[in-house]
């Protein structure tokens, strides 16, 4: 059976999928776009035998909303804004790779509290990112408790993102240079602006006690679940050869083994001055995944928590001109978002706006390992496997 | 007073009892899921949230019954008549008193026992009727979890028989009169285990809510009812549920009499000892509910034919050894 991508190939399986008659041995079920456990409207195309799944395959594009394209007819102060709504369960994470390929391109040094205080969100968004795949995952092994429990510790930690740019989801608070002064600090020409808002630090501190007991009890709800390690434990298994293969990043990666983490790799954030951990996983297996995350939920905390205490002071933008024209060439800049490596290849024609910006997201990469791991698998552990996987169909359709 | 007025009233009793004996569990289990979940509505809405099941029947009668065009309608508007039917059928055995039950039949378990299964046809032709992949495959899931649980099922209640040397569910609460003690502490404590296992996957609750399982099958047999039909499966579920713990605490607690308190009262305090005791099973079952993920079908045919039928032969070997010697 021809499982590749094919064009036209495409619509005899759209064909195949609306009718209900079952041809052959082979059932062709439909799952998605609208499927409570698909993160949104990824279409799964699954030939089931029974329960087992002879062949999948994912059909992508139900979200495509075009944000390489519409880069290229908007300025670089308004792509920050567009760049948001990729991940959105990260919100803040997404501006940093695209701000910091654009600053590469200028020249431009960010001072070094404007870089603590990009640390500091990034590693929120972070772990508001794992809070929602550890309740949306236990969700689809089907515990419905949890789910409740993260949301309620994402929200203080949202609450503290808000407090200092304004917004939950979409803080769009990265400038080109720095960062924007805090929610209702006033405009930047002040002489004294107030760049966090009053009692951050304490707050914070408070907050990450939360996240780290939240992340503690997780492990004991979820993770000390017999039903949970027998549903999760040596189920679609990753090896290190085909991560590498197929090009995963992020958490799925180290699950699988592998010690690649680009917080320690790259500079486009001053982590080299903290000093953390890196969960790396045996298995391979859902429940490694699932682990790495919780893990490096405390990580990102301890990160935070020392990142507070040795916050510089300092201004938070560098001089930058009032009309921001880049100049001619090219940079690529990729970080570690809370999904994996996400990288924005900027290119500039010395114009307002980019000639042309390629993103690459990590749950496109990461998804594509789909269709090899999930063939002979049974359909409940199809829904464990690519929940384990942790994509967001706006990062994957872009 | 004549055989039919003492049968009317009986019935209009057993009914009342299974009805509101379903509104509680309703109440119980979304309270429960509110202060595990910390849901704010369920414990504060709306008189503190007792007027939730009331709230949640007006919604479900206002909403449009929708039959999909390419479903076998005369099945599809059946199955949740079966299931309902068989769920209402368990009750007249159950005796809530000595004299309040609908009919003590002789070999009451084994009706029990054999009207139980209905409602997995009711489950199946629902899924196959609906004309819906997910909704087949949830129904052929619950033909194949029947098999798996109702062996353990039975077999775990034939140790009770053997104890109590009858098959009638009023002279099984008498035997445990007579000796004084509920079956679970004396003797048949792994036969309560392996029925309430097993009653679990026959209500089809978490962990063994497979032929539902909403992030698999999006809601499997029920995918396509909605409106009045739907809600007769909901109301089905806590009936099914409410009468399961009602019949394990008339098995294995002693049903409707309490050790220590005098027989000749038993009309009396009998359906609030049933009551109570059937509450306290299902809140075990609300608890495992809200904080057990699902297992995969392969898993539960493991347990049932691995772990729990070789117990419950094991159970029946030691209970008849025990009944010839002493």
């Amino acid at each position: 059976m021809d499982t590749t991508i094919n064009p036209n190939n495409m619509p005899h399986i759209s064909e195949a999928s609306v009718s209900v008659e079952i041809e052959t041995e082979d059932m062709t079920l439909n799952i998605g776009p609208q499927h409570p456990s698909t993160h949104g409207v990824l279409r799964l195309v699954a030939k089931v035998d029974g329960e087992k799944i002879s062949s999948v395959e994912p059909v992508l594009g139900y979200m495509h909303r075009g944000y390489e394209k519409l880069a290229e007819v908007r300025t670089y102060p308004q792509i920050t804004t567009l760049v948001n709504r990729i991940d959105w369960v990260s919100g803040f994470a997404n501006e940093i790779p695209f701000i910091a390929a654009t600053e590469k391109l200028m020249e431009i040094d960010v001072p070094e509290r404007a870089q603590h205080i990009r640390l500091i969100l990034t590693e929120m968004a972070r772990i508001a990112s794992h809070f929602v795949f550890n309740g949306a995952y236990a969700l689809e092994i089907g515990a419905l408790t949890p789910i409740f429990l993260a949301m309620e510790d994402r929200e203080r930690v949202l609450d503290l993102i808000e407090s200092v740019t304004g917004g939950r989801f979409h803080p769009n608070f990265n400038r080109i240079g720095g960062v924007k002064p805090a929610a209702g600090a006033g405009p930047t020409t002040k002489k004294d602006i107030q760049d966090l808002p009053a009692g951050f630090y304490e707050e914070t501190k408070i907050v990450m006690e939360k996240v780290l007991e939240g992340v503690d009890r997780f492990e004991n709800l979820v993770g000390g679940n017999e039903v949970f390690r027998v549903r999760t434990k040596n189920v679609g298994i990753i090896t290190k050869e085909m991560a590498e293969d197929y090009g995963v990043s992020g958490p799925i990666l180290r699950a699988s083994g592998v010690k690649f983490d680009l917080r320690s790799h790259t500079d486009f954030l001053p982590y080299d001055k903290f000093d953390f951990e890196i969960p790396v996983g045996e298995n391979g297996d859902c429940y490694d995944r699932w682990y790495v995350r919780l893990v490096e939920m405390r990580e990102s905390a301890k990160i935070i928590l020392q990142a507070i205490d040795s916050m510089p002071s300092g201004p938070l933008q560098t001089k930058v001109p009032k009309v921001i024209k880049v100049p001619k060439g090219q940079s690529y800049v990729r970080t570690e978002n809370p999904k994996g490596e996400m990288g924005f290849h900027v290119i500039s024609e010395g114009g307002l706006g980019p000639y042309r910006l390629k993103i690459r997201t990590p749950s496109f990469s990461n998804i594509s390992i789909l269709p090899e791991l999930l063939e002979g698998q049974l359909l409940p552990d199809l829904i464990a496997i690519m929940g384990s996987l942790d994509f967001v169909l706006g990062d994957v359709d872009r | 007073m004549s055989f039919g007025t003492e049968i009317l009233i009986k019935v209009g009793v057993v009914l009342a009892f299974a009805l509101n004996g379903a509104v509680i569990f309703t109440l119980m289990d979304v309270k429960g899921s509110a202060w595990m979940q910390r849901r704010p509505g369920p414990l504060h809405v709306g008189l503190r949230g007792f007027i939730f099941p009331l709230a949640e029947v007006i919604k479900f009668i206002q909403k449009e019954d929708i039959i999909p065009t390419k479903v076998d309608k005369t099945v599809f508007k059946l199955a949740p008549a079966f299931i309902l039917f068989s769920v209402f059928g368990l009750f007249v055995v159950v005796p809530i008193s000595p004299t309040l039950v609908v009919a003590d039949l002789n070999l009451g378990v084994f009706y029990l026992l054999a009207i139980s299964t209905i409602s997995t046809l009711g489950v199946l032709t629902a899924g196959w009727s609906s004309a819906n992949k997910y909704s087949l495959m949830g129904g052929l899931r619950a033909a194949g979890q029947l098999i798996a649980y109702e062996l353990p099922l039975i077999l775990a209640v034939v140790g009770v028989v053997i104890q109590a040397e009858t098959m009638s569910l009023v002279g099984i609460v008498e035997k445990q009169i007579e000796w004084g003690l509920p079956f679970v502490i004396a003797g048949q404590g792994v036969a309560f285990v392996i029925f309430m296992i097993a009653a679990t996957a026959e209500m089809m609750r978490i962990p063994f809510d497979m032929p539902i399982g909403e992030s698999e099958l999006v809601s499997g047999f029920m995918t396509e009812y909605s409106g009045i039909r739907f809600l007769i499966f909901y109301i089905a579920e806590y009936i099914n549920m409410f009468v399961m713990c009602a019949i394990a605490a008339t098995l294995f607690l002693g049903g409707y009499h309490i050790p220590l308190l005098p027989v000749e009262w038993v009309n009396f305090y009998g359906p609030v000892s049933l009551l109570t005791k059937t509450l306290l099973l299902g809140f075990i079952l609300v608890l495992v509910r809200w904080s057990f993920p699902r297992f995969r079908e392969d898993q539960l045919q493991n347990i049932a034919w691995k772990i729990l039928i070789p117990l419950s032969l094991l159970n029946i070997l030691i209970t008849s050894v025990m009944k010839v010697v002493f």
